[in-house]
């Protein structure tokens, strides 16, 4: 008897244990448009703003955020999902600003709905690192090696065009590996950009973009994935991110710029390269630089705002306090550069990064005067 | 009272005759009180029912709703590329080409390598500690570790992978004639195959565990010995149930993203022999996913987790027919 009394309840209790589990995860579902829905009163709150995009300016912009926060007490969520991502977050309007390694293709431009600025924010270099353990001197490059390298025409190291380049240098006759990024990537976007620029075959074969269909070689996935495969194959060869080769104390070599000068990718030649005549659009990219003492294998990063701000419900504050925020961004925040490994913009980049700054409206007023 | 019931059916019939009495005497009292309870008993039974039935309806929703978003999310893919995606050896999101070809060719090669690796593994395990070793501290410490081996996150056996397998396979490679590269199919077929003993293997072990022990106590009273027992009375018996636990873990090593990114070099070339670097279906989703920056590459992407879903489902519809064939027989 009794123990049917308890079967009965027994049962009841998972019936209701069961049906608990079923409206609770109904209830999450609504929850979660809920939680949507407390996301955009979030973007909407004064405080705080929201950007989204690429992962190479997330060290820095971390450090300048918090910065920021602590002077002026506005809160800036950054998620850093990848330049791409980004974008298109910006394209939904779900975030306050966007970041990004490359400027905007044709496509990504269409699918937005009003024009956006492009303000270059920060700038970074590609370093052509390589494991030659047999190497004491550093390795001179120029473009045309460069190019017929990642395109697998020059196969050995001891090769006699690499030789001829670096005079004095005992070349081991090991077989050339080609490391690159499987992930697409900001920093793959800059590399193929440069190598598209120099190399006419390239251009043809291979093409730019931030996914390459490459004609040889072994893909790591992120920097360290490339870092990797470089450091435990005698012979490779690989192209890493600036930053990320020096804190790892990664051998790179020197590469030929359009001048004629063999450049040590440092900070201080990254920033040299950006210090060009840049159009007022900001758009520029700065692979294969024409100053003389600059790294050729350079870009911007830039920020991403829409040029007219009043849009949604947005505020007149919040645009404010956005603009605000990017205008000491590349101003006072670009103290924090150097010691993150990262390139301070030259001042060409600066007075064209205010100026584009200026140029943002709210309801079609100036915001910063 | 169930049980004290029977047990009184067995003892001398004159109990028996008692506890019919008593019975009689007991029905009228609980008549009323029987009917209200059989009331909320339906009830119960009903509301029950009911659960389980939405429950199993949200499976199929949710499956069907997944498989509908792959295809629906595919179609400008599928209108730009046509069926030739399947058989197009050339992946290139620069001049919008998209083959699957070598992605497929390779998450089969790596899979099914990894199974053939993994089999004498898993049913290792599994006869011994189905058959040999059920009980004692050194089962206990098999069992648990096969279980560990399957909680372990992939992101981990990638990097295990990454740092000792590949120099491993980098130092034996010269010897046997192909460039010491490291990284390719072959060793994300071995990790694969690390990460897939224990669903073979557990399975396999509690279908052992289940095999009638008069069968086999019949086996060793003819003078079978325990290897013949193995072959001619266990695996008979359990074989549905053995590759039930096989395509389980295929099923595992088809998906599987994070480890196989990791070592199998992500090219797409189509690989010349198993230790090439290539690339799988999920890797390729995994790595350019985040910046596919145009609609058609996105599109293919996702055309690629769609021809993955196929697949997947290809080879257990497969897998079924072979399991309802061995059990028929």
């Amino acid at each position: 008897m009794k123990r049917n009394f308890l079967k009965t309840y027994g049962l009841l209790s998972i019936a209701g244990i069961f049906s608990l589990f079923f409206l609770s995860s109904c209830g999450s579902g609504g929850g979660s448009g809920s939680g949507a829905d407390s996301a955009a009163t979030g973007n909407s709150d004064a405080n705080t703003l929201i950007g989204a995009g690429s992962s190479f300016d997330n060290p820095l912009f971390s450090k300048m955020f918090s910065q920021y926060n602590q002077t002026n007490g506005l809160r800036i969520n950054y998620q850093s999902v990848g330049s791409g991502a980004g974008i298109s977050q910006l394209t939904n309007k779900t975030v306050d600003f966007g970041a990004s390694d490359a400027v905007m293709n044709g496509k990504q431009d269409s699918a937005m709905s009003a024009p956006a600025l492009h303000i270059p924010v920060t700038a970074g270099a590609v370093a052509i690192s390589y494991n030659l353990p047999e190497i004491k001197d550093t390795l001179m490059l120029t473009p045309g090696l460069l190019a017929d390298i990642f395109l697998g025409k020059i196969t050995k190291w001891n090769d006699g065009k690499i030789a001829a380049i670096n005079k004095g240098v005992k070349l081991p006759a090991t077989d050339i590996l080609i490391a690159h990024r499987s992930d697409g990537s900001g920093t793959t976007n800059i590399f193929t950009t440069y190598l598209s620029k120099i190399s006419e075959d390239w251009s043809t074969k291979v093409g730019k973009g931030s996914s390459v269909n490459w004609p040889t070689g072994l893909g790591g996935k992120g920097s360290e994935g490339v870092a990797g495969t470089i450091k435990q194959t005698p012979g490779a060869i690989g192209y890493i991110e600036l930053a990320y080769a020096v804190q790892n104390n990664m051998a790179f070599a020197k590469i030929q710029n359009k001048a004629g000068t063999f450049i040590t990718p440092t900070i201080a030649s990254v920033t040299a390269a950006a210090n060009i005549q840049i159009p007022a659009d900001g758009k520029v990219s700065l692979t294969n630089t024409d100053a003389p003492d600059g790294y050729p294998i350079s870009g911007f990063s830039w920020v991403l705002i829409y040029k007219e701000q009043k849009y949604g419900d947005r505020s007149l504050d919040k645009a404010t306090r956005l603009l605000k925020l990017l205008s000491w961004m590349i101003h006072d925040g670009q103290q924090y550069s150097s010691a993150l490994t990262y390139a301070p913009l030259s001042p060409a980049a600066v007075s064209v990064g205010d100026a584009i700054l200026k140029s943002a409206t709210y309801d079609g007023k100036p915001i910063l005067q | 009272m169930d049980s004290t019931f029977n047990r009184d059916l067995v003892a001398p019939s004159e109990v028996a005759q008692g506890v019919i009495q008593s019975t009689q005497k007991l029905k009228g009292l609980q008549a009323k009180k029987r009917l209200n309870r059989s009331f909320r008993q339906i009830r119960t039974e009903n509301v029950f029912k009911r659960t389980l039935v939405i429950m199993g309806l949200i499976m199929v929703i949710l499956v069907f709703g997944i498989l509908l978003t792959l295809i629906v999310q595919s179609i400008p893919s599928i209108k730009a590329l046509g069926l030739g995606y399947l058989w197009g050896k050339t992946w290139d999101p620069v001049q919008d080409i998209y083959g699957a070809f070598p992605f497929l060719l390779g998450t089969l090669i790596t899979s099914f390598l990894a199974l053939l690796i993994s089999i004498p593994f898993s049913m290792g395990v599994a006869i011994f500690l189905g058959e040999y070793y059920p009980n004692g501290w050194l089962s206990n410490i098999l069992k648990n570790v096969v279980e560990l081996i399957a909680a372990v996150p992939s992101v981990i056996y990638g990097f295990w992978g990454l740092a000792v397998l590949v120099p491993i396979v980098r130092s034996f490679e010269p010897k046997i004639g192909v460039p010491p590269i490291g990284v390719g199919i072959f060793t994300s077929s071995l990790i694969l195959a690390v990460m897939i003993i224990p669903y073979a293997g557990s399975l396999g072990r509690s279908m052992i565990q289940m095999v009638p022990s008069p069968l086999k106590e019949g086996a060793y009273a003819l003078g079978a010995t325990r290897w013949e027992v193995i072959r001619r009375v266990i695996l008979p018996y359990t074989k549905s149930g053995l590759f039930a636990g096989i395509l389980l873990s295929l099923g595992r090593a088809l998906g599987e993203t994070m480890a196989v990114t990791m070592v199998i070099g992500n090219t797409s070339i189509i690989p010349k022999n198993i230790f090439a670097p290539g690339n799988t279906m999920a890797s390729v989703i995994a790595n350019e996913f985040t910046e596919a920056d145009k609609s058609v590459y996105l599109s293919a992407l996702i055309e690629l987790g769609l021809v993955l879903f196929l697949v997947t489902l290809v080879i257990n519809l497969i897998g079924k027919r072979v399991i309802s064939r061995f059990t028929n027989e």
